[in-house]
């Protein structure tokens, strides 16, 4: 290991921008002329328009224009494209109603898009809106998922039921069988609450138009400029390629909710060429809460059959998952494919039957959220497995250890379709025990009793699917994407490199993580690696970063492309050193004839590679700087085991997390101070699911929880102290032997934490707890269990 | 509600108040602006005086990522209208390093890895320097409970607390400021 190559805790090339305030995000971008929009969003869950008036909104102070969805459809501009299409199991296609950008006759969610105004300055855009007159006709909202099936109100005249899909997984009659067949069943009913991500840099768009080269440049708060420019381009705006750049800069955050193409990039960037003036839109902290893409929301059944012996033997699983009012880019695909494909996590039931409908409401859209689909999975099947552990007697460890997939069993094929290629759950979870302090959680118990506290320590051990993804794979189930990385990297004739990448950093420190790939490889310094992402003007192509896949897919195409550098400057020093290509060995940064002292420093090669006077021109191009494209073989599959210990004050029914223990497989560590960094934000993001976050909406479809005072984010005060640490097993499909790390806190740790509760408080008699386990609710809980008459 | 505004409120609307000229005394230098006099800090700062490492996260005081400095205390410059502190010391964090010269809590975030997006970073940091100015960093506890007006969605609060734990320890006394 070099000092900074892999495995090095190197300090991140990044800090030093965002410490002075130098970090350049959308909304610190001006624009030369650039005029402002405002977007007017519906007051409404679900209305007809019935008229839009913006006469006098046109003729206010600064206004430049106001356009509404008539506007739109009559210059020809697309509906928001959906990136999956699902099929029912009676094989029809998902209802795919059209998503335009600016409603068209009907709102289908508090805070849908309505009209936008654009000014010369913001205040002048958000006054005019308020000037513009809509007039709306309320229909009855459809809010929760099991009347929205009754159907007597639909959000799209073109979903019976509101039904998107009715999809399965499995052989339901191998299930049954299996269940006819157990000594216990344990059923559990699990509601897995919405959450709204909240990424702390709201969502912004700017629209530039060149009138000189016809060229479109769109701002954006994208994990993934490239998928926007392909899905606004060839959907909604019909720009061609070559004539519409998409960048986005330094983002402040995403976790999924910036990986989906929004109506504002769209309108922004349309306004733009219709005005001839840059267009910049930035949302306010209340819009973010009405218009991001909403996070989880599942109703699930669940039952697992064992035998005499605490084995699973079958796994039924009925769950409603919630899409929102429109299909967002990846929204059918989370409840399906990344959600009912984990269902076996790290457990050898042969038999698992899944069941999922999507369901339209008159909600935000409801998408991607760190880990998307697994925590689902996740959180569903900890809960099960420890309630069966309870009503059979069985330890928490031991019944987990009993159903472990053994370590030579890999590869392992799942009966719902995954095959795992590596892992060691009982070493993981040995590591974690142990780092837990297990032994002594017994007498931490006593002691908390002997103060009126009630001790409970509860266990997660799980696992996931990321490195998105095997286009084949993914391609059979219903995208309309490959999910391939590229990466170019770029020797400069002095011997610095640029590695142009498609994946996008938003926090994750690829700048830092992927110049150590380089450096590691190349032996040169860090710092004459300078890492670009971020720009299709200046990227080949990428799909962007979500689903755990930078370092996995985009890492694994620098590699590539590094061997592919590595071969060229082999064979040039070969013809300048007069030596045979396969004597060369790269060293330290030198390229030496092995077993001489006749060596070349690596900028010597660069340098010849551009000054290429006495080069066999038929034999060897000058140049060096290589493309690869990559697409991984499957799936990864990081797990890991996380144990929670909480202290409940059964007076007041608040819960203090007073230890979290995490110990991870993400394959190979290329920098586990990042790496950590990556578990810690996951695991407050996990514990904010489990014990303060919750979207709730009243029953005319307003939301509640509209601000950061209402719907409650992990603050300092609220988060434990951590104990992270990591186990490794390789992945065996990429050369690195990275599983990924950005998705594992957040899928881990609310079962934990949840599961801990029910611990502290199965002696009283409580049950469950649904999340999140708010102090109010806890206590109510314990309240409920004490008085036996309430509790039945 | 739309459609419901009165012909009288829509002229009101045009109405604008007179601007002001006002003098921003900011990073040491001062800043001679004609502002609408509802300008808050926040938006002189970055859309005026093109200081952009103040962040709105918010707008409503409620997540921190615009705090800067006021006459040495901390304050949430979206919550205060530049036309008031005319003539207040302000510090942003364009203004805490010496030149080239981090201020101690700002290489304490790179020594405890204490942000990833950084877009909340330029609150923490001007929080966390009045945290310790103002004798509030004390124990993790008491950093923790004075930290939480500043969110951060990456999560990384453990290793903020860490970070201003050790620059307090680097500049003096934690108490009595």
């Amino acid at each position: 290991m070099t000092a900074t190559g892999i495995g090095a805790s190197v300090k991140r090339v990044e800090d030093f921008r965002f410490l002075t305030g130098r970090g350049r995000y959308t909304d610190d971008i001006e624009r030369p002329n650039q005029t402002y929009a405002w977007i007017l969003r519906s007051p409404h869950a679900h209305a007809l328009i019935t008229s839009i008036d913006t006469k006098k909104a046109a003729a206010a102070p600064g206004v430049v224009a106001v356009f509404t969805g008539a506007d739109l459809e009559a210059a020809g501009v697309g509906g928001l494209p959906c990136g999956w299409q699902v099929h029912s199991k009676d094989g029809a296609p998902m209802a795919e109603p059209p998503h335009p950008p600016l409603a068209q006759g009907k709102v289908r969610h508090v805070g849908d898009q309505v009209a936008v105004v654009v000014a010369e300055t913001r205040e002048q855009a958000r006054d005019a809106a308020e000037l513009i007159d809509v007039g709306y006709e309320a229909l009855p909202p459809v809010l929760d998922m099991e009347s929205a099936l009754a159907g007597k109100s639909l959000v799209h005249d073109g979903a019976a039921r509101n039904l998107c899909y009715d999809w399965h997984i499995g052989d339901k009659d191998a299930a049954d069988a299996a269940f006819a067949k157990a000594a216990h069943v344990t059923a559990i009913d699990i509601v897995n609450n919405r959450l709204i991500p909240n990424a702390m840099e709201p969502r912004a768009a700017i629209g530039d138009y060149d009138t000189a080269t016809g060229e479109y440049t769109l701002y954006t708060t994208s994990q993934n400029p490239h998928v926007i420019r392909l899905l606004m381009g060839a959907f909604v705006l019909h720009i061609p390629e070559h004539k519409l750049r998409v960048v986005a800069p330094d983002v402040g955050g995403g976790f999924g909710s910036k990986i989906y193409h929004y109506a504002e990039e769209a309108i922004v960037t349309w306004a733009a060429g219709k005005l001839r003036r840059p267009v910049k839109w930035t949302a306010e902290r209340s819009e973010s809460f009405v218009s991001d893409c909403h996070g989880r929301d599942h109703v699930t059944r669940a039952e697992l059959a064992m035998d005499k012996d605490g084995r699973f033997l079958g796994l039924k699983v009925s769950t409603k998952a919630n899409m929102g009012a429109y299909l967002s880019t990846f929204a059918p695909c989370v409840p399906t494919y990344l959600y009912a494909t984990l269902l076996a996590g790290v457990y050898t039931t042969p038999q698992i039957y899944c069941q999922v409908q999507a369901i339209f409401t008159n909600t935000v859209p409801v998408d991607a959220y760190r880990g998307a689909g697994r925590p689902e999975a996740t959180y569903l099947l900890e809960r099960l497995v420890d309630r069966a552990a309870r009503e059979t007697g069985l330890d928490q460890v031991d019944i987990r250890r009993r159903n472990f997939i053994p370590n030579d069993a890999f590869p392992y094929q799942t009966p719902v379709a995954l095959q795992y290629d590596s892992g060691d759950y009982g070493a993981t979870l040995d590591q974690a025990m142990g780092a837990a302090l297990v032994d002594g959680f017994a007498k931490r118990k006593a002691e908390a009793g002997k103060r009126g506290k009630r001790r409970g320590l509860g266990y997660s051990t799980y696992i996931e699917a990321c490195g998105i993804a095997p286009s084949a794979v993914v391609g059979s189930l219903g995208a309309r994407a490959g999910l391939f990385e590229s990466a170019e990297v770029r020797v400069h004739p002095t011997g610095s490199v640029t590695v142009f990448t498609g994946s996008h950093s938003h926090g994750q420190g690829h700048e830092t993580t992927f110049a150590q790939l380089v450096s590691g490889a190349l032996g040169i310094p860090m710092e004459n690696v300078d890492i670009v992402h971020g720009d299709t003007g200046k990227i080949a192509y990428g799909m962007g970063t979500y689903g755990s896949r930078s370092l996995a897919v985009g890492g694994e195409a620098i590699m590539r492309a590094l061997g592919r550098i590595t071969d060229k400057a082999k064979k040039i020093a070969a013809h300048i050193l007069e030596a045979s290509e396969s004597d060369i060995e790269l060293k330290d940064g030198q390229f030496r004839v092995a077993g001489t002292d006749r060596a070349l420093g690596f900028a010597e090669v660069a340098l010849a590679a551009y000054v290429p006077h006495k080069f066999p021109h038929e034999t060897l191009e000058p140049g060096l700087d290589e493309t690869a494209f990559y697409d991984p073989a499957n799936f990864t599959f990081p797990g890991g085991c996380h144990i929670c210990e909480v202290e409940i004050d059964p007076e007041t029914g608040e819960v203090e997390v007073v230890a979290f223990t995490a110990v991870d497989d993400v394959g190979r560590v290329i920098n586990p101070m990042i790496v950590e960094g990556q578990v810690h934000g996951g695991v407050v993001q996990g514990i904010g699911q489990a014990l303060l976050e919750s979207c709730i909406y009243d029953e005319d479809g307003q939301l509640l929880t509209g601000s950061c005072m209402d719907y409650t984010m992990p603050r300092a005060a609220n988060v434990p102290n951590f104990s992270v640490g990591t186990h490794t097993t390789l992945c065996r499909h990429n050369s690195l032997g990275v599983k990924g790390c950005g998705e594992v806190g957040a899928i881990g740790s609310p079962p934990a934490v949840i599961n801990a509760i029910v611990d502290a408080l199965w002696d009283v008699g409580v049950r469950d707890i649904s999340m999140p386990a708010t102090s109010q609710k806890v206590w109510q809980a314990i309240q409920s269990a004490r008085a036996p008459m309430a509790a039945e | 509600m739309p459609g419901f505004i009165p012909e009288a409120a829509a002229q009101a609307a045009d109405a604008r108040p007179a601007p002001l000229d006002l003098v921003l005394r900011v990073n040491g230098t001062e800043h001679r602006l004609t502002l609408d006099p509802r300008t808050t800090l926040l938006d002189a700062l970055r859309e005026h005086l093109h200081l952009t490492g103040s962040k709105k996260g918010c707008g409503l005081g409620q997540c921190g990522a615009c705090t800067v400095r006021m006459d040495g205390k901390g304050v949430k410059s979206c919550l205060s209208l530049a036309a008031l502190v005319e003539g207040r010391e302000i510090t942003t964090i364009e203004g805490l390093a010496q030149g080239d010269q981090l201020h101690p809590l700002q290489a304490a975030f790179i020594e405890r890895d204490a942000f990833q997006c950084g877009y909340c970073t330029s609150g923490q940091i001007m929080a966390g320097v009045a945290c310790i100015a103002e004798g509030h960093a004390g124990s993790p506890q008491e950093i923790r409970d004075w930290m939480s007006g500043n969110l951060c969605r990456c999560g990384a609060y453990d290793h903020i607390v860490a970070a201003i734990q050790d620059a307090a320890g680097a500049t003096g006394p934690a108490r009595g400021g």
